[in-house]
């Protein structure tokens, strides 16, 4: 193997591939070739190393210098001093947020000095279209443990003792799910993966597969071997391309190294594994009508009992995971059980990574031990809110969670620490929103969310959530009553206690949170006709403020109701009862002469 | 689908629609993966396409057209030569994603799913491409737009539609 003295490891992620970090790569090795550098620095296209908002991240070893926001135009720069006159380039570094001051390494960067990484362990460090580099890091280890030193029963137990819960969402017992598929006598078992990131906002899942795919390969092996499958699928979003082809690359080296197929190490195991495309249907999350859709089917759930332990994909024993729970296992059998409890809290052990996105300043996927409170995450991890704005609230668990407002910040983050307040962990989207948001119209953003995704099986769900949404729509046009916070409160009641599967259980928790602790911001909108916020666009005015306007007239034509008056070089004004607040007058104004004022 | 130019462009997908019947014919639940090729193939999915399918799998033609409709991603009517998708997920809406969408929407003249009558653009709502570190995001076929204001809409259509005069 050739041995180089620099390594240069470039975010191949979605997020700094959209960000030109291809462009990167290739200018990267023209200029390393210009300089006769090829056979002393090697280029490596990782997966993400999380710090989304800074992409792209190029970090280059042995000095672990990280640089930030690169653009293909720095990269003559980069190799001309760092690589040829080992000159580090400073204006690249990135900023310590409290320091104020660069620094050379990204373990330095508060960002990454208060994570641990497990499931992520990988990701950022090794190319993961070159299984070599993941058996570099123990890959496939756990596996020929599993295989050559323990009977399916111990790898259970071992599973069981961790205490790895489910990082799907419900967080049911993992070692417990697969005891019970070990269970049933069948000829043929299924071991599934769950890679369909439902929740929008979320990015956990895609990361792992972009940067590590071997990792759920491997334990998705681990698990058949445990309940007795021989046949895997993983069933992946089509709107994720790159994890959908560094799979396809995984899954065909695994089987030319012969760590998937026939007799794995020897042994009498025999596993293989197929990639099914989700078409974009929320509800495929929901376990059960996953194996529908890999069935081939139109995707909607199916009644429990018979819990798919014993009865699921083509009516066989099965086991579902989700993608970070797999990603988990290797380390878990490498490492014992025992490390893995001793990480987290009581009822959550070991980590959970989490996707951190809206007002925030380190937008991007942080992985935290289990009881790591929010404020660690939002001002310590996440840099805090931008543009000097109050934090106001996080968004947990998707369109089934809910909010943890700002008086609970100091929540130490685990599955049932979560439930109390009313949201759940969720499968780790955790999404920030400052004074600017208006929880009302979050709320609304939910349901019309899950009225186009709920598949229509069961009326609870299909009526319910319709009549839930066209309140909220009520409510937010000022056309409110004061009923309707009750009415919403008996709608969401019924719903959650008869609706067919989880989709339409938990659509109402972003209702019922926002309506627990932002009751308030109801009031407003519904007695006052207000939007404190000032987001929903129907309780605003747009005034033109005197000063700014210069009298150019160009609201005026543009204005689609003729509301708006006035003379030419003079301040114009809108009428209020005609303006329909389309914002046509605001998009135009060449001055910002016209608000919005709630 | 089919076309008056006199091509023979149509027995060529027709070809390649049966190929990739033929690949996914002993497939259990082969009819996704099917529609997903049948749909690169086409652009989208008429009915002529779908009774093909139907034909080939040997599954009724209710079936197919179950399928189709139950998932947002086969369509039925085509799409602009550049399909923008604006994200609505999350993190792009909390920065101001549906403002972006309004924008695109008035600025072509569109509504969700519609195309452009010259065919060039369609816009639709996507749910979280996953660059939320970039939110609020847009793509454009394959291109991906961060960071975006309203203001920065009409210079990106504009640089599609100088693309087509060039
Ligand atoms: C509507 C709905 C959507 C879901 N979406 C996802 C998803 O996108 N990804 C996921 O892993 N689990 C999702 N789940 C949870 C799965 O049903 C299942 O519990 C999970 O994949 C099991 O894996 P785990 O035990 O490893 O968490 C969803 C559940 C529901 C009800
Ligand atoms: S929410 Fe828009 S890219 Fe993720």
């Amino acid at each position: 193997m050739q041995i180089y003295r620099s390594h240069i490891l470039v975010c191949g992620g979605t997020g700094c591939t959209a960000s030109k970090s291809l462009e990167i790569i290739s200018e990267l090795e023209s200029h390393i070739n210009a300089n006769s550098l090829q056979n002393e620095v090697k280029v490596v296209k990782t997966g993400c190393f999380g710090l989304c908002e800074k992409g792209p991240i190029l970090v280059i070893y042995p000095e672990g210098a990280t640089y930030v926001t690169v653009a293909p135009s720095d990269v003559k720069e980069i190799v001309e001093e760092h690589l040829v006159k080992g000159r580090i380039v400073k204006r690249l570094l990135p900023k310590d947020a409290k320091l104020a001051e660069v620094v050379t390494s990204l373990d330095k960067v508060d960002f990454f000095a208060r994570q641990m990484r497990i499931a992520l362990r990988n990701c950022g460090v090794i190319n993961p279209e070159v299984i070599d580099e993941y058996i570099a890091c123990d890959g496939y280890k756990a596996l020929g443990k599993v295989l050559t030193e323990m009977k399916p029963a111990d790898v259970i137990a071992e599973i069981k003792k961790s205490g790895l819960r489910g990082r799907g969402g419900g967080g049911f017992p993992t070692g417990v799910k697969w005891e019970l598929a070990s269970k049933p006598v069948a000829d043929q078992k299924y071991v599934c993966c769950n890679a369909d990131e439902g929740d929008p906002g979320a990015f956990m899942d895609r990361s792992v597969l972009e940067g590590d795919p071997h990792s759920v390969i491997e334990a998705m092996a681990i698990a058949g071997y445990a309940i007795g499958a021989s046949q895997g699928y993983i069933y992946i979003r089509a709107e994720y391309p790159i994890a959908v082809e560094r799979l396809q690359i995984a899954i065909k080296q695994a089987k030319e190294y012969g760590l998937l197929g026939k007799n794995i190490f020897d042994s009498d195991f025999s596993f293989d594994l197929e990639l099914r495309l989700g078409a974009g249907a929320f509800v495929c999350g929901e376990e059960t009508a996953l194996m529908t859709s890999i069935e081939g089917k139109r995707g909607e759930p199916r009644p429990r009992p018979p819990f798919p332990a014993n009865e699921g994909l083509w009516r066989k024993p099965t086991v579902l995971n989700n993608v970070e729970t797999y990603a988990n296992i290797p380390s878990i059998i490498n490492n014992g059980a025992d490390w893995f409890a001793s990480i987290g809290t009581e009822k959550s052990k070991g980590t959970k990574v989490f996707a951190i996105g809206g007002k925030i300043n380190n937008t991007g996927l942080v992985e935290i031990p289990m009881g790591t409170t929010l404020r660690e995450v939002v001002y310590d991890i996440g840099g805090g809110i931008p543009n000097g704005k109050k934090f106001k609230a996080a968004q947990t668990g998707g369109p089934s969670g809910g909010c943890i407002p700002a008086q609970l910040i100091d929540t130490p983050i685990d599955y049932d620490t979560l439930i109390q307040l009313g949201s759940m962990m969720g499968s780790g989207g955790l999404i920030v929103m400052d004074e600017d948001n208006c929880m009302v119209d979050i709320a609304k953003f939910f349901l019309e969310f899950t009225v186009d995704e709920s598949c229509g099986k069961c009326p609870p769900c299909r009526i319910g959530t319709k009549r839930m949404y066209e309140i909220l729509e009520r409510i937010t046009e000022g056309k409110g009553e004061e009923s309707d916070i009750e009415k919403l409160e008996i709608l969401a009641k019924n719903i959650k206690a008869s609706a067919l599967c989880g989709l339409g259980q938990t659509a109402p928790n972003p209702i019922l949170s926002t309506l627990k602790y932002f009751r308030d911001e109801y009031d407003a909108h519904i007695k006052d006709k207000k939007c404190p916020a000032g987001v929903c666009k129907s309780l605003l005015k747009f005034v033109i403020d005197a000063d700014k306007c210069k009298g150019c007239s160009l609201c005026q034509r543009k204005c689609p109701t003729n509301a708006i008056s006035g003379e030419i070089k003079k301040p114009y004004v809108i009428d209020q009862d005609k303006c329909i607040k389309c914002g046509a007058c605001m998009d135009a104004c060449k001055f910002k002469a016209i608000e919005k004022k709630a | 689908m089919g076309c008056n130019c006199g091509c023979v462009c149509v027995d060529a997908n027709a070809e390649k629609l049966s190929e990739v019947i033929e690949k996914y014919k002993n497939t259990e639940g082969a009819l996704i993966p099917v529609l997903h090729e049948a749909q690169e193939i086409y652009g989208y999915l008429p009915l002529s396409v779908q009774k093909a399918v139907a034909e080939g799998l040997d599954i009724s033609l209710a079936e197919v057209y179950g399928v189709v409709t139950f998932y947002t991603q086969f369509s039925l009517n085509p799409k602009g030569k550049y399909k923008i998708q604006v994200c609505l997920g999350t993190a792009c809406y909390v920065k101001g994603a549906g403002d972006i969408y309004d924008k695109l929407k008035a600025a072509l003249n569109l509504n969700d799913g519609d195309c452009t009558e010259d065919g060039l653009f369609s816009v639709e709502a996507c749910r979280c491409i996953g660059a939320c570190g970039l939110a609020p995001v847009i793509m454009v076929n394959d291109d991906v737009f961060g960071r975006l204001t309203v203001d920065d809409i009409d210079g990106i259509i504009k640089q599609y539609k100088d693309k087509e005069i060039e």
